[in-house]
């Protein structure tokens, strides 16, 4: 069997299948169905420094090979993640967890992550500067490079472990802000985000949500994610984590060619929640399809 | 929760816009009267929610109206074939919070949940009364498969053109300990407005995953935010904050 071990920023995984933030919760849903302990790692639900209800109904829509959500990043606040769900956590996942985080200020984001940083448990810091669903902070600080790289070097300031900057592929240029980022000190990225999108009612004559617009997710952004993490590639030194529409061993493989270290899976966990679990075992056989033996080594490799 | 295959055993119209399905497979998962199903159509990349209508041995049975891409797939679905379903999602009704002598009140496709939970109820000795509205008389369906079950059933149509004219509301002036509703939510705050017993409503949101992952379906309740998916679709009504 070939070998799928990948290294992401110092730390050693099984494999490099990271289910997304936002379509895996804490992970006890889908510990319910398989021991998650099969995955590289997991990215938990975007967590800010005040707990959010996020955005009203319907949050949800669906295009063609996709989804568009808008959930606008509820969750229990910073402290409750760390006394209620880490805990929890623990309990079925043994391995270090990306922390994901967002925030509506610079300081905001450095508060959150020194928080977290403190946790055993967190792996790696996963900064969100591409949440296309929220106001005034979010996807605002990954549209410009500036404002990227400041937060960047903000929370590098107060963490010890490695910093991943999660990017916006609604940008014209996603190369910049990858080098801003780079150059701001981080330590990986991944990308993409969803792609900012719509869908009006044809009976009511008005937008399905009722934030207007939404993030679209799954197959349908694949090729899109797949030529951003290529050009990124292609510029940036750090490892990428590539993400946007991975729903197959084959999809990982791909992703992996165009640059990336490690894969993350989004909406694919929320119309199966094996998704994870069933790439897992798809990958030795696709790997020796396609002559693979050893995984890592094809990062980058249809450059 | 739980995956797996089911084949479509049968699916039959009962009205010209509503449809029965019988899926056959293992059904294990699905514990509780108000459970719902997650089912996945060839085409559509999000997965369709279905209430649980009525469970046997191997297979259950969802009710369903045609409103949209997802549901025209599946009235036209074919005994035989194969269909990748989640099962045992969602709470379910509670079945000890409506006293002895509850009213199960259903509107239009809501009426579907109801009939295993009055099979239920039965068999713990309770003494349901159906109330079933629809718009008009060639909307009714389910009403015979009430009194198969030998308990008091009422139907009520908006136009009077079959039973009791008018809303579900109007046939509840009778003795009862609580209700379990199902329907629209104008009929179910309704039925809130009208009554200060115990209540269990079951809502129908827009969901992502179904089974509490995506918080796609999160509303706000007196007992905090809960997911309808993982933390409903059962309400009790104490706990409802009504939108508008």
């Amino acid at each position: 069997m070939g070998d799928l071990n990948v290294n992401l920023c110092g730390i050693e995984l099984d494999n490099p299948i990271i289910p997304a933030s936002g379509t895996f919760g804490y992970g006890y849903e889908f510990a319910e169905l398989y021991d998650i302990n099969c995955l590289g790692t997991f990215s938990f639900k975007g967590t800010t420094l005040e707990s959010r209800a996020g955005n009203p109904l319907p949050r949800i829509a669906e295009g063609n090979a996709g989804m568009l959500n808008a959930v606008g990043l509820q969750n229990p606040g910073v402290d409750a993640v760390i006394s209620e769900e880490l805990p929890k956590l623990a309990k079925v996942f043994h391995k270090p967890v990306i922390a994901n985080v967002s925030g509506f200020s610079v300081a905001e984001y450095a508060e959150v992550c020194g928080r977290l940083d403190a946790e055993p448990q967190v792996g790696w810091l996963e900064v969100n500067i591409s949440c296309p669903n929220v106001h005034g902070g979010g996807m605002s600080f990954g549209t410009d490079p500036k404002a990227a790289a400041e937060v960047t070097r903000a929370v590098k300031r107060v963490t010890t472990k490695p910093v991943i900057v999660k990017l916006s592929p609604n940008v014209t240029d996603i190369v910049s802000i990858a080098k801003a980022c780079e150059n701001a000190g981080a330590d990986a990225v991944s990308l993409i985000n969803t792609v900012m999108s719509m869908r009006i009612d044809l009976k009511t004559r008005r937008p399905v949500l009722a934030n207007t617009t939404g993030g679209l997710s799954g197959p349908a952004i694949f090729p899109l994610a797949l030529r951003m993490v290529w050009q990124v590639y292609e510029t940036v030194k750090i490892p990428i984590l590539g993400l946007g529409g991975v729903s197959s061993a084959e999809d990982v493989i791909e992703m992996m060619l165009a640059g990336a270290t490690a894969v993350q899976v989004g909406a694919a966990n929320l119309v199966d929640p094996n998704a994870c679990r069933d790439i897992i075992e798809a990958l030795p056989k696709a790997m020796e399809r396609y002559g693979i033996e050893k995984l890592s080594d094809i990062t980058g490799g249809a450059h | 929760m739980k995956q797996g295959i089911f084949t479509v055993a049968e699916n039959r119209p009962l009205t010209e816009k509503v449809s029965s399905l019988v899926l056959r497979g293992d059904v294990s998962a699905i514990e509780r009267p108000g459970q719902f199903v997650q089912l996945r159509l060839d085409g559509l990349f999000l997965r369709r929610p279905f209430s649980v209508c009525d469970r046997a041995e191997d297979s259950f049975t969802v009710v369903f109206e045609t409103v949209g891409k997802g549901t025209a797939k599946l009235r036209d679905i074919q005994p035989g074939a194969k269909l990748d379903v989640l099962t045992g999602l969602g709470n379910g009704f509670d079945l000890n919070a409506c006293g002895n002598a509850p009213l199960l009140i259903g509107g239009g496709t809501g009426v579907s949940p109801l009939y295993w939970l009055a099979k239920e109820l039965l068999r713990q000795g309770k003494r349901p009364t159906a109330l079933l509205g629809f718009n008009t008389a060639e909307d009714v369906f389910y009403e015979d498969a009430f009194h198969a079950l030998d308990i008091e059933t009422v139907v009520t149509t908006v136009d009077g053109s079959y039973g009791v004219k008018g809303f579900v509301t109007d046939a509840m002036n009778r003795e009862y300990t609580g209700f379990y509703t199902c329907g629209p939510e104008a009929m179910m705050k309704a039925v809130c407005e009208h009554t200060d017993k115990p209540g269990q409503l079951s809502f129908d949101k827009r969901m992502g995953c179904g089974f509490g992952a995506c918080m796609g379906c999160t509303v706000k309740t007196k007992n905090g935010l809960k997911r309808i998916c993982k933390d409903g679709p059962v309400l009790s009504s104490e706990e409802v904050l009504w939108e508008t």
